[in-house]
């Protein structure tokens, strides 16, 4: 019984999420452009497939992955756990930045397989997909924005453990996202500036806080409320840089292969 | 003519509920499939951590296994209603606009779109309340709950402002035909210039806040509107053009989060 009133109430938050959004298409629909969608009833269809969905994906995020991972993110960056991994005696000597290399691979996979995950990339993979008349591979797309963000989590998170200040990473990034921006192939820019701010909602976003605030509060001399944050902001804009370098490598490949082909006629 | 067209107005006809059963339960199968794959990694970081790492046996096995299968079904659910719902009502909405050829109307919906979707926006909320308590503990704002909501409810609106005048902006320049990597850059230099000047608390929130206001539901339809509109204006590449909503959209909120910051110090 618990099961079914978890499911309607998780339901019935997805509803109120999603209304707004659907008084704001519909009413435009019918009071502004007043024509009917060609094919209504599959769209009406689909917004319900929709919010099933959505709902039983959170419930089952709820349940399965993120009390884990929570768990998982506190357990790993216990000072306890870190000393025990190095057969250290509890409470004795410092704890290098290097001794957390637990916590960057965790980070790193966990980014990585979350983002694989994300209902949102998968959603912008497919339409670019689509626009490019396939050229930009769903799964490769996908792939390169998850290595974006394994390396930025994992970066973030060693800022969090040595505590430098936040913006010069920022800003280190945005100089290489300007400079690599003059070189990579024109059509995939936009697309790589988009896939920074799809990467994180649904499922990476709270397993990425959760991370980041075990961090913050057991590393010594952090504070939560101010070094818990920017996690984030890096899985933001390292997808951007590898999205860019995706293009740039299959632009590499193809111009190997033409050459090849041309060696072969001659 | 304009009884005709009235006569149209009137007479929609209900939505036809015709829909093939065999090709839909075809098509979730092959979404399941997918969704079942995409989930895999997750799967396994969590077996390798769980007993590999920290050695220890899963809690609650039941319920985690009930969790999986909710979540597969789902990704799957969600995945199939996208191509049928908000795909096709994203792309048939561009289009009409664009046919309808009304800036102004066309302008409202994308700030409408905008602001409507990041206001309820539950990950915005949990941002929101925590930059409520890092103000409070930088003794910004009172240490007291009336300031802090005052606060956290001031910041949504500025961030959910902040899209939608994001998506207003990417439209227009999916008209004009703008490159995008000005604009992105320009949005850099501006957020590089603001993070000199603004509180130092506010800085890890601000460049977050990007981050978390594009949700589920507003991407896709955020994406067909770019798409759909870069490919119903001649002269436009839908892959050039078509893109970059979602950019600004997380853009603009770092820019805006920022300036609240230093407008309530």
């Amino acid at each position: 019984m618990s099961i079914v009133s978890a499911v309607v109430e998780v339901t019935l938050s997805t509803v109120h999420d999603v209304l707004p959004i659907a008084a704001i298409i519909f009413g435009f629909q019918f009071l502004v452009l007043r024509r009917k969608p060609a094919n209504l009833g599959a769209i009406l269809w689909g917004f319900g497939w929709v919010l099933v969905g959505l709902s039983l994906f959170l419930l089952g995020l709820e349940w399965c992955l993120f009390p884990l991972g929570r768990m998982m993110a506190e357990q790993l960056t216990d000072p306890a756990f870190i000393q025990a991994s190095h057969g250290l005696k509890e409470g004795s000597g410092e704890i290098n930045w290097k001794d957390y290399y637990w916590v960057y691979i965790f980070a790193f996979t966990i980014g990585f397989s979350t983002t694989i995950a994300e209902p949102s990339l998968i959603a912008v993979a497919i339409k670019a997909n689509e626009v490019s008349g396939g050229a930009i591979s769903i799964s490769g797309l996908r792939i390169s924005v998850a290595l974006g963000v394994a390396v930025g989590i994992s970066l973030g998170c060693y800022r969090i453990v040595v505590g430098d200040p936040i913006h010069w990473y920022i800003i280190g990034g945005y100089v290489l996202v300007v400079l690599q921006t003059t070189v990579a192939p024109r059509l995939i820019i936009p697309l790589a500036y988009d896939s920074g701010g799809v990467t994180t909602s649904t499922v990476t976003v709270p397993l990425v806080a959760a991370l980041g605030l075990g961090l913050s509060e057991t590393v010594p001399g952090r504070n939560p409320l101010f070094d818990g944050f920017g996690l984030i902001a890096f899985a933001s804009l390292f997808p951007i840089l590898s999205v860019m370098a995706y293009a740039q490598l299959a632009e590499f490949r193809a111009r190997i292969t033409r050459r090849k082909s041309k060696d072969n006629i001659n | 003519m304009s009884i005709f067209r009235t006569q149209q107005l009137v007479c929609w006809p209900l939505p036809s509920i015709e829909i093939d059963v065999t090709s839909t339960l075809r098509k979730l199968l092959k979404a399941m499939l997918g969704s079942l794959r995409d989930l895999l990694p997750i799967f396994l970081v969590i077996v390798f951590f769980q007993f590999g790492v920290l050695q220890q046996p899963l809690p609650n096995v039941g319920q985690l296994l009930l969790g999986v299968l909710f979540v597969v079904l789902g990704l799957t659910f969600f995945i199939h209603g996208l191509e049928q719902g908000l795909f096709p009502i994203g792309e048939s909405m561009a289009t009409a606009f664009a046919r309808k050829g009304s800036l102004f109307w066309l302008v409202t919906f994308a700030f409408c779109l905008g602001f409507g979707t990041t206001v309820a926006e539950p990950a915005l909320i949990a941002v929101a309340a925590e930059a409520a308590d890092v103000a409070a503990a930088g003794a910004m704002i009172e240490a007291s709950d009336t300031a802090r909501e005052e606060y956290a409810t001031g910041l949504r609106y500025t961030v959910a402002f902040s899209v939608g005048l994001a998506i207003v902006i990417g439209v227009v320049r999916i008209l004009k035909g703008w490159p995008l990597q000005w604009l992105i850059i320009a949005g850099y230099v501006l957020v590089v210039i603001m993070t000199t000047f603004a509180p130092e608390e506010i800085i890890g929130i601000a460049y977050d806040s990007g981050g978390v206001t594009t949700s589920t539901i507003t991407v896709p339809l955020v994406t067909a509107l770019g798409v759909g509109l870069a490919s119903s204006i001649r002269g436009r590449n839908p892959m050039i053009d078509g893109f970059g909503l979602i950019a600004l959209a997380s853009l603009t909120p770092m820019i805006f989060v920022m300036g609240y910051g230093m407008l309530i110090q």
